[in-house]
């Protein structure tokens, strides 16, 4: 028997997609290339040609660099901004959770006014509110204190956590809690074993938008943390920046360094972010 | 085991606009009773007031002569069957029927033996480890009942259960309600706007209108002697027919036709009503008649459209018939003793 081959045939609008798509994911990614090449160059200076050597030297030295009392700041600074940033995400998800189902499901006093509130303080840049956050701190004693930072930032993400969050709940049917209600379960209940359940893909973006806010804010942090050992990482990558002269290599190296929780932590997101979980529940 | 007794029974949810205006009722034990009516009458929040899903304003419940307006679901024990299911859908099939029992802390052992109980009389046994989104929608459904049956409800709530089924579908799930009944104590509280739904199943059937109940009776009284033109609109199919017109002497005086009744009615203006069934062809002395202007063969039976000067009728022939044809002008005989009369005002019956 002659084995026979058949040719493929691939459409036209399908090359046509993948060069396109090609096409913009070089222009995207061409720049984080850039990126790669400065944090492995032997240099500090600024050069855009991939040409040249490459050394580990950057990563090297920014994990030995020390303080002057011998701590490693790196490795600190990066714990500082791991704890921040999970603790304040934690918490501005349990009370954005919480606080959404009320608004979602409850009729209370206040309820318009309330969701107002919340939007109409996020029309105000974070830069406004530096000064009476930093006299209240000062005033309870949490300047230079990471607590202070997860006091204010677990707090600043939630009216838009309770935002996101409020509108996914107000999708899941009110059907399936009644039939819960019916079954015996309390509101309580309701809450931990059908909602939160159900709400999975929500809770996944809320949670990961709160630890990115954390993890990527600048300004309340250089301003609170007077000590180096108390910075997070991006107050350790302007560091790097001085004002006659930018160590180009090692920032490079840190931005490195500081991405890859974030990606770590999407690639680990996503596959909680799927659609139709709710399906099957109610005719639809 | 649960009779029910609803006393003056009124729902507003602002105060001002009452969407039920006084209900009283008496539902025995283990009776299959039916909530029928138009779209926005209030059945379903009647139901849900018995369920216990919405406060009662106004008015008494009683389940077994114990006041339960102020009583959880559970203490009432009452279950609901939902129109669009309601099932859990994170849950396995064997997770949202045993979800009350879970709950309610019960031995997992137990809960187990109950449940291949209820997903055997239910057909569900293959299913139980699939997840809802994996079952059609009288699979779905079927959960939806075994979910409510577990906790062996006293009242037994169904809120249209069926009308998300397609017909076919509908047709076996009303043959395995009426199965499960049978095998159940509970009393049964089931409303729907599918009349064939309400005849074929119901005990007793309530009809409901703008937030009252128009009457109360079994399928068969309703149908005989509808209490009001409504009641005689709304059971049947195709709908009774109806003509307005004037008493003179014993005789009913309409634009088409005049029709002597053989007794004296006080009333001057009246409505007669006929059932589609109970009028004739017939071929001579009659003033009745009219043009047929479309002919619905279902099979077993026929239904003609008559039309004359601006009024249409029904008529239901019991057979096909091949020799009528469009356009063909007929005489028509109505039978005296299926003649309803109704006050023109009240709509009442006479």
């Amino acid at each position: 028997m002659t084995k026979k081959h058949y040719r493929r045939y691939i459409p036209f609008k399908t090359i046509l997609t993948h060069l396109t798509l090609i096409f913009l994911s070089v222009i995207t990614l061409y720049p984080v290339l850039w990126v790669f090449k400065m944090a492995f160059s032997p240099t500090q200076g600024f050069s855009t040609s991939l040409k040249g050597d490459y050394t580990l030297n950057n990563f090297i030295t920014l994990f030995t660099i020390t303080d002057s009392e011998s701590n490693l700041l790196m490795i600190r600074q990066f714990w500082n901004s791991i704890f921040v940033s999970v603790i304040s995400a934690f918490i501005g998800l349990v009370l954005a959770t919480s606080a959404a189902y009320a608004f979602s499901r409850f009729e209370f006093k206040g309820k318009k006014s309330g969701m107002s509130a919340m939007l109409i303080t996020q029309m105000f840049p974070g830069v406004l509110v530096i000064i009476p956050l930093y006299l209240i701190l000062d005033n309870i004693g949490l300047l230079n204190s990471l607590w202070g930072l997860i006091l204010v930032y677990s707090t600043t993400t939630v009216p838009f956590s309770i935002f996101m969050l409020k509108g996914y709940f107000d999708t899941i049917p009110k059907e399936i809690e009644e039939a819960a209600v019916m079954d015996g379960a309390s509101q309580f209940t309701i809450f931990i074993k059908i909602i939160l359940p159900l709400s999975r893909p929500a809770l996944a973006i809320t949670g990961l938008f709160s630890f990115m806010t954390a993890w990527n804010e600048f300004i309340l942090a250089a301003t609170f943390m007077g000590q180096e050992k108390y910075y997070t990482v991006p107050v350790m990558l302007q560091s790097f920046v001085g004002a006659f002269n930018t160590q180009w290599g090692l920032f490079a190296a840190g931005s490195i360094i500081v991405s890859l929780p974030v990606v770590i932590l999407f690639l680990y997101v996503q596959k909680h972010l799927v659609g139709g979980l709710t399906a099957g529940g109610i005719k639809g | 085991m649960a009779s029910l007794k609803l006393k003056n029974i009124k729902k507003t949810y602002d105060g001002k606009k009452f969407i039920i205006k006084g209900v009283d009722l008496e539902i025995k034990d283990k009776e299959f009773i039916i909530f029928v009516g138009p779209s926005g009458c209030g059945k379903s929040t009647m139901l849900r007031m018995i369920a216990g899903l919405e406060e009662i304003t106004d008015g008494e419940l009683y389940i077994n002569d114990e006041l339960v307006n102020n009583f959880s679901p559970q203490e009432r024990k009452t279950a609901m069957v939902f129109q669009s299911y309601a099932l859990y859908p994170h849950m396995t099939i064997y997770d949202n029927i045993a979800f009350s029992l879970k709950l309610k802390k019960v031995n997992p052992d137990i809960i187990k033996k109950k449940v291949e109980e209820v997903s055997k009389i239910l057909d569900l046994d293959e299913f139980l480890k699939r997840k809802p989104a994996s079952l059609s929608g009288g699979q779905r459904q079927r959960v939806a009942i075994g979910r409510a049956i577990i906790r062996e409800p006293k009242v037994l709530l169904f809120d249209e259960p069926l009308s998300n089924l397609d017909a076919k579908l509908r047709n076996r799930m009303r043959f395995e309600i009426s199965k499960l009944r049978k095998n159940l104590n509970s009393t049964f509280v089931y409303v729907t706007h599918d009349q064939v739904e309400a005849m074929t199943l119901a005990d007793r059937i309530v009809v409901f209108n703008d937030g009252h109940i128009q009457q109360v009776g079994t399928p068969m009284d309703l149908y005989d002697k509808p209490s009001n033109l409504f009641v005689a609109g709304f059971i049947g199919s195709p709908q009774i027919n109806s003509f307005k017109g004037t008493i003179e002497g014993t005789t009913f005086k309409h634009e088409l036709f005049s029709y002597n009744l053989n007794k004296t009615v006080t009333h001057k203006e009246i409505i007669l009503a006929i059932r589609s069934e109970h009028i004739e062809i017939v071929t001579e002395n009659e003033d009745i008649t009219g043009e047929v202007i479309l002919i619905e063969t279902l099979g077993n039976e026929t239904i003609l459209w008559i039309e004359n000067n601006n009024f249409d009728f029904k008529i239901r022939l019991n057979a096909p018939d091949n020799k009528i044809k469009n356009g063909d002008k007929l005489k028509f005989k109505f039978q005296s003793e299926n003649i309803h009369l109704f006050n023109a005002e009240t709509e009442v019956r006479i």
